[in-house]
């Protein structure tokens, strides 16, 4: 193809020279700054690749001579933040939790760190708002199994309830019905006892019997439960596995001995002592 | 099809003639000069009032404090949530602008816009400098030399000072001018304030320096609809064909009689900011300055024929003296304008209304949904809600908190600013800041509504300020 850059009579610009079947087209180049800007971004890519990680390499990548990585950037900046943290997050861990309440400004900073905290560790079992669900404890609510002094939370949350740590809160109700203790005659006769220490129906001398001989041990002679041993309240309307006869009835044959882990090996004694604030301010502390 | 090419009459892309507006001295050009005085006199002075709010507050007449979410205007104090205000006067701004444009055509683009003032305050630098259209359009014609770069570079200088000095004051609205001021100078104000000083010089010199009138005619959207608020009545610059053609040079001592008055010296061309000739009629880019009538009647006055061949006038009048008839009186009130002038009205009447009404306690409430409500021990119901009082006011306030809606609910506290308890219970907050509490409504089980009911919160201090809240009050369907 011949190539003879002509003077367009009407346009007074050039031709691009291409001639295509008598076809020719105006050469038009980009306006300057346009083209400036497209070998600055040439020249940025070039500074780029050498400062930053960008080529595939033989293990990995690159690693460019400012040595950065997203990695080390993020920890960099959780170290700020916790370093930024440190100054409240120091002065929680030195506070009572008595102390705590009483400053307004470490409490909110407690309630905001605890509601995070227990977002992230405890709702799975205890709901996002603390709720529970049949098994999992209400915290929002007035009763406790272990205790609602701010105290008693405390060591619950640090020690968990029947596990392996040491100063885990430990109690143990035994399988009345599958381990033979009593009848099922027995255990329905008590059920229909502890439906009514709660003003439901009608107890049998028997129940009350069976109920004096094996549950007034830990649950009280009137059924108040004890919360040294973790021995529920059944003379309330709160039921954490049900207050139905035959969840009752379950209850008592088959037994629940529910669990939960030891925080104090997991978090620190300032995330704890936050989630404490927050789970006794969740409505039902003492 | 005959097989012929028609070619376009003009390139799609059109290159930029550079304009030289040529100085020019009269009754607009002094309305331009008090203009600019006045609004750059406002924006370069206002940052530098000082009101004396006591000691824990920001001496700063006006201040937008983002740091401390607030904006200091006098002795009002605007929190984050009243941010309407702004989009009222937001809204204010924009019919008003409808109402003059209506009233007297691009007034604000010519007199009032940014963009406006400050290319004047440049071009006034540039021929200060330079020298005038001609000696302008010389210096740009000769080669480079070392006089041609010392007076370029002298007016680049300049004109970046004067940027620089915009991109200052902006920054002195958000942050204390004196102190800050210091700090530029020290090399320790905060980064965002060098950000921000930089941002606009670059932003004033470019757009006030280099891109001038094709701003208004590419960038700026305002004159994209602006002609939707025009009609035959509003005032705007106008060539007046009907006595200015047949146009022509004239010679002294020549009749004036079979010809117009124009005598086609293009002194309104020479000034025109914008590089447009006015005769050529009503166009984009007419910003409406007003400085092509000052040059007419300088040339009206030498050749003494009658001032105001170019003028301020309406279509309507024009159409009507050009077809012989008598011209029409201009009408301000008409519909379009009683209507722009209506809802600016109306639009402040709701901002005042707003603002007496505006409380410097407020109270939000929101309640807790998981869980919607909590079953007590003794069967009783209980809600939970967070609360949160406003105190606007210097002092710290002790409100007491009151529940309606539920007659045998009782409350109950948790937060560290709590003091004593029962009904002598009092909620604390603090000088300017929001106190946050959890709140519990407890009714017992006979009571508790089915479903939800809704309740209202109110606090109280022992001065009369009050604030309501409305919520509800969650029981379980039965």
């Amino acid at each position: 193809m011949p190539t003879k850059i002509e003077k367009d009579a009407l346009s007074g610009r050039n031709t691009t020279g291409h001639d295509w079947d008598g076809v020719k087209e105006l050469n038009t180049p980009l306006p300057t700054w346009w083209v400036y800007t497209f070998w600055a971004t040439i020249v940025f890519a070039i500074v780029y690749c050498a400062l930053y990680p960008s080529w595939p390499w033989f293990k990995g990548h690159t690693d460019g001579m400012l040595g950065y990585s997203s990695r080390a950037q993020l920890a960099r900046e959780l170290g700020a933040q916790a370093k930024a943290r440190s100054a409240f997050v120091d002065r929680i861990r030195g506070a009572s939790l008595e102390d705590i309440r009483k400053d307004p400004e470490l409490f909110n900073f407690a309630m905001a760190g605890g509601r995070s905290a227990f977002q992230t560790n405890c709702m799975p079992c205890h709901g996002a708002g603390g709720a529970g669900s049949t098994g999992f404890p209400n915290l929002v609510d007035d009763d406790w199994l272990w205790g609602g002094k701010i105290d008693q939370i405390y060591a619950t949350i640090q020690h968990g309830i029947r596990n392996t740590d040491d100063n885990s809160r430990q109690s143990m109700m035994p399988r009345f019905g599958a381990d033979g203790v009593l009848t099922a005659a027995q255990v329905a006769a008590v059920a229909d006892y502890v439906l009514s220490l709660s003003g439901r129906g009608k107890a049998t001398p028997e129940g009350a019997k069976v109920f004096e001989e094996q549950c007034a041990s830990c649950h009280g002679a009137e059924g108040k439960g004890n919360q040294e041993l973790g021995a529920p309240n059944l003379t309330d309307g709160i039921w954490l596995y049900g207050g139905d006869r035959e969840s009752i009835y379950r209850s008592i044959f088959y037994a629940h001995n529910g669990s939960m882990p030891a925080w104090s090996g997991r978090l620190d004694d300032a995330t704890i002592k936050m989630l404490t604030i927050y789970v006794h301010a969740l409505g039902g502390g003492r | 099809m005959d097989g012929s090419f028609h070619e376009p009459e003009q390139p799609l892309y059109a290159t930029r003639v550079k304009v030289y507006p040529q100085a020019i001295h009269g009754l607009w050009r002094r309305v331009k000069w008090a203009a600019l005085i006045v609004l750059l006199g406002l924006y370069y002075l206002v940052p530098w009032l000082r009101w004396d709010r006591g000691p824990d507050a920001p001496s700063q007449a006006i201040l937008i404090d983002l740091d401390g979410r607030r904006g200091w205007f006098f002795d009002i104090v605007i929190w984050p949530q009243e941010v309407y205000f702004v989009t009222g006067f937001l809204i204010l701004g924009a019919i008003g602008l409808f109402l003059a444009t209506s009233l007297f055509g691009r007034v604000w683009c010519g007199f009032a816009c940014p963009q406006t003032v400050w290319t004047d305050l440049f071009m006034l630098v540039e021929r200060l400098i330079e020298g005038d259209r001609n000696e302008r359009m010389r210096i740009d014609r000769t080669p480079m030399s070392v006089a041609k770069a010392a007076r370029k570079g002298l007016k680049h200088t300049a004109w970046l000072a004067i940027a620089a000095a915009t991109g200052g004051a902006w920054v002195f609205y958000y942050v204390d001018a004196p102190t800050t001021l210091i700090k530029i100078f020290r090399g320790d104000a905060s980064l965002e304030v060098y950000f921000f000083i930089g941002l606009f010089t670059a932003t004033t010199y470019t757009l006030a320096g280099w891109a001038r009138e094709q701003v208004c005619t590419y960038m700026c959207p305002w004159p994209r609809f602006q002609a939707a608020m025009l009609d035959d009545q509003s005032v705007i610059v106008t060539y007046q064909k009907w006595r200015g053609e047949q146009r022509g040079k004239h010679k002294a001592n020549e009749s004036w009689e079979g010809r117009g008055d124009c005598i086609d010296c293009r002194l309104c061309v020479a000034v025109c900011p914008m590089g447009i000739d006015i005769r050529d009629g009503q166009q984009l880019e007419c910003i409406g300055c007003g400085l092509c009538i000052d040059a007419c009647n300088r040339t009206m006055e030498k050749v003494d024929r009658p001032l105001n061949l170019i003028r301020w006038d309406t279509l309507a009048d024009q159409q009507a003296k050009e077809s012989g008839k008598k011209g029409i009186a201009w009408r301000p009130v008409r519909a379009r304008t009683m209507l722009y002038a209506a809802l600016l009205g109306v639009v402040a009447a709701v901002m005042l209304v707003a603002f007496v009404l505006r409380t410097d306690t407020e109270l939000t409430v929101q309640r807790d949904r998981s869980p919607n409500f909590v079953r007590l021990s003794n069967g009783d119901i209980r809600n939970s809600y967070t609360v949160k009082i406003l105190n606007k006011r210097r002092s710290t306030e002790r409100f007491e908190l009151s529940l309606e809606g539920l007659p045998t609910g009782t409350l109950g506290f948790v937060g560290a600013e709590v003091e004593g308890s029962g009904a002598a219970t009092r909620l604390v907050v603090h000088p300017d800041t929001v106190g946050t509490f959890r709140v519990f409504v407890t009714v017992p089980q006979a009571n508790a509504p089915s479903g939800s009911k809704p309740i209202e919160l109110t606090v109280r201090d022992g001065n009369g300020h009050r604030a309501s809240h409305d919520a509800v009050f969650v029981g379980p369907a039965h």
